[in-house]
């Protein structure tokens, strides 16, 4: 099992997202300009301010090389993550329904959060426990997620709302209290808050080790 | 030719921007303000500005959540 983490000028969370993925399987960066995936089972898309977040956050990352070839992957089913600016580049790309709005405190905001998982039968959840909270950071001024009321309804009628903010935790104002999508195939997953950096004891939890290792089991399960 | 792209964000939308500065104004004694927002401009010269509304739709404006308005210069 091999990670692809995506790396743009302005990205500043690929090393954490490789270390994390690294506790799981193999990976390696993919630079923005390159089109080769160099065979990854999975990509990660990460954090960071991508090409400066200039026009919107994520709206320039889209269009890159790299991103080319990202999108012809996910339409053939390989799996995607994207984390925070990671998750703003996949919602411009289209590859996840709705958008990221400023916070509605105006403030960039770091703190640990509390999530639900409310579907557990995903690729990127499958191996959290039943009924699982977990506690991760989030840090980020752009986190509000919308997306207008036909699509919301959709997207609940088909799983699609996969990770809320339990409650009192949704600071930054996100429609029905949601953190994290996935598109309607299933394959493509965008959270705000930051699983990669919940990966050790030492900086307080390892909640976030179980995204990467779903997504391990989604791939190794998948070539059984 | 001269044009400019005015990008707010749609009716409906919660605009905390727009919403601090509305509640900013009245501190320095401008009363009667409402309905502010707050968007970007987009200025920029182009040789065919019937490539502008395809340039919204693509990069300048998301319009799941921004409105758009081209004004070209001598409007």
């Amino acid at each position: 099992m091999k990670f692809g983490v995506l790396q743009f000028p302005g990205s500043c969370d690929e090393v954490d997202a490789l270390n994390a993925a690294r506790r799981v399987g193999d990976a390696e960066l993919l630079w923005h300009g390159e089109r080769d995936l160099k065979g990854a089972d999975a990509i990660v898309v990460p954090g960071g301010f991508s090409y400066g977040d200039y026009l919107r956050a994520g709206a320039i990352a889209r269009f890159s090389p790299v991103m080319e070839s990202v999108l012809s992957f996910a339409v053939d089913g390989g799996l995607v993550l994207g984390i925070c600016n990671g998750f703003q580049v996949l919602c411009e790309a289209k590859l996840l329904p709705g958008a990221l709005l400023p916070n509605a405190n105006l403030r960039f905001t770091f703190r640990q959060v509390d999530l639900d998982v409310v579907e557990r039968e995903t690729a990127f959840t499958g191996a959290c426990l039943v009924g699982a909270r977990l506690s991760i950071p989030a840090k980020h001024s752009w986190g509000r997620y919308y997306a207008d009321e036909p699509t919301l309804a959709a997207m609940r009628k088909s799983g699609q709302v996969v990770l809320r903010y339990a409650a009192g935790e949704n600071f930054n104002g996100s429609t029905d209290d949601i953190a994290g999508v996935r598109n309607e195939p299933g394959n493509v997953f965008g959270l705000m808050p930051h699983p990669e950096h919940a990966v050790h004891e030492l900086s307080g939890s390892t909640d976030g080790l179980c995204i990467f290792a779903s997504m391990r089991l989604a791939v190794e399960g998948a070539r059984v | 030719m001269r044009a400019r792209v005015l990008i707010r964000p749609k009716a409906g939308i919660l605009d905390p921007q727009g919403e601090a500065v509305q509640r900013a104004l009245p501190a320095l004694g401008f009363e009667g303000v409402v309905n502010v927002h707050v968007g970007r401009l987009v200025e920029l010269d182009v040789d065919d500005p019937s490539q502008l509304q395809p340039m919204c739709e693509k990069l300048l404006a998301n319009p799941l959540v921004e409105d758009y308005e081209i004004v070209l210069a001598g409007d």
